[in-house]
């Protein structure tokens, strides 16, 4: 590896040409702690959704009720009709528990992530649009990508875990608010099937981009820190 | 070694012992204030047991939502195609042999029978059902609050759960005490406008409005009160079919 600390003996490299590493230890140990809970949620949100793959608006929904749309796949339940021949197993009980378990992780680091991001002026510096104060950086991300990452971080996660919250009755008994803005428990599940289609997109999308930029240096920066200029050849 | 990864060593074992320790300590706090499920072991036992202390602790006296008449659902779902044999034997007598026995930690073990559990307070709420799989419907559920009826047997201090169990064999739950004495968790006999169908849970269906809908089992036969769940399960309190104990969310 390029760039590794002179001297012997020393815990971690030291004296690297930039004294700044691309992302910090607190981006890169929340940013794939992100990741992991990511596939934990998409994973066991599939299996929770093929026992019932139809979705209906307000607080009322079951196969008794014409779907809003549904999914064109088989389900894990003999009750839902869904034109296929046979019905798939049963996974829903450890995937409901990863779901939950995961959603816990990801909103703890998400708040760890945001409140570091504040403190230490991470989301102004890289992700808040560049001004007069804080001109472009050639180096950090170009307007649409901060764009798309402050819609992530801060529209399309917290909506995600608030339609998530509003399926709870124990939580929407103390804080009804949560169901009843998006016109019931069936609006907020609906919603949240989109919203983490929509997730999806943004992390096929985001590894694509991370591909075209070089896929190597860009994850090794992402795990070790260094930049990918660095690490270049 | 160098001093400073002796130090840095030093300084992150007792970081980590203090962090350790931290959380062996909250547990115990935890459990002294019934924050910690029965099912808080193996790997998901992390996620569920925050999910019940911070439900717990949020939620302990609120009320499930109640809707007004108009959204009362035209299609209910019983999830159910046929009643089981022994319940429509009942059906057909009117369900006048139907006994609801109350056991375990109470002063006067009782049986009662539906004319008994009819004549206790009447209560109706129109509440939603919510199930695991997604779907849903509201519906008005009429009955008598559980904490009426174990008050009738005389709950006695100890008890810390509720064991309630269907005659069908492999469906039974537990409840913890504030759930048990909520007073939207009720006995219900009657839906909508009528006697309560068979295909719904007739003729008796604990409701637990503020968890999903397999907390609230169908023809409910026994209700067991409780200050262990050892023998029930081995401390499961529900059957192992992989299922959470609390069903909040």
């Amino acid at each position: 590896m390029a760039n590794t600390a002179v001297g012997v003996g020393r815990a971690i490299p030291i004296a690297v040409p930039h004294a700044t590493p691309r992302h910090r230890a607190t981006v890169r140990v929340t940013h794939w702690l992100t990741a992991l809970c990511f596939v934990a949620l998409l994973v066991s949100g599939l299996e929770i959704v093929v026992s019932h793959p139809r979705f209906y608006w307000g607080e009322n929904g079951n196969v008794l009720m014409p779907p809003l749309f549904s999914l064109p796949i088989p389900a894990s339940r003999s009750t839902v009709p869904t034109g296929y021949g046979y019905v798939l197993p049963d996974q829903n009980g450890w995937s409901r528990s990863l779901h939950f378990e995961a959603a816990w992780v990801l909103v703890l680091t998400g708040i760890v992530y945001v409140a570091f991001g504040v403190l230490t002026g991470h989301i102004a510096k890289n992700l808040l649009p560049a001004n007069a104060a804080r001109p472009p950086d050639p180096s950090s991300y170009n307007p649409l990508q901060r764009l798309v990452y402050l819609g992530v971080i801060f529209v399309a996660f917290p909506l995600v875990v608030w339609t998530g919250l509003a399926m709870s009755p124990a939580f929407v008994s103390a804080v009804p608010f949560t169901a009843a803005a998006f016109g019931g428990r069936q609006s907020a599940r609906t919603i949240h099937f989109l919203l983490s289609l929509s997730l999806v997109v943004f992390v096929l999308v985001h590894i694509v981009m991370v591909w075209r930029a070089g896929f190597t240096a860009r994850v090794t920066a992402m795990i070790t820190g260094r930049s990918s200029h660095q690490e270049a050849e | 070694m160098s001093g400073l990864s002796r130090r840095r060593i030093l300084t992150r074992g007792l970081a980590a012992a203090a962090g350790l320790s931290g959380v062996a300590v909250a547990g115990r706090i935890a459990a002294a204030y019934g924050l910690v499920p029965p099912d808080h072991g193996g790997v998901f036992g992390p996620g569920g047991t925050l999910t019940y202390a911070a439900h717990r602790l949020l939620t302990r006296n609120s009320l499930a939502r109640e809707f007004s008449r108009s959204e009362i659902s035209t299609s209910p779902f019983a999830n159910k195609r046929r009643a089981p044999g022994d319940v429509l034997k009942h059906q057909a007598d009117g369900f006048r042999q139907w006994n609801l026995s109350i056991e375990g930690l109470v002063a006067r073990p009782t049986s009662l029978s539906m004319d008994d559990v009819r004549r206790l307070p009447r209560r109706s709420q129109i509440t939603q059902v919510a199930c695991e799989e997604g779907w849903s419907y509201v519906a008005e559920w009429i009955g008598t609050p559980l904490i009426d009826v174990l008050n009738l047997a005389g709950i006695l201090p100890p008890a810390r759960y509720v064991v309630y169990f269907s005659s069908e064999s492999d469906w039974w739950e537990s409840i913890d005490m504030a759930d048990a004495r909520h007073p939207q968790t009720l006995v219900t006999y009657a839906m909508n406008d009528g006697d309560l169908p068979v295909l719904f849970g007739g003729p008796l269906r604990l409701r637990v409005p503020r968890q999903l809908g397999y907390k609230s089992i169908k023809y409910l036969n026994r209700v067991v009160v409780t200050d262990n769940l050892k023998t029930f399960n081995q401390g499961l309190g529900r059957p192992s079919d992989g299922y959470q104990w609390y069903g909040g969310i």
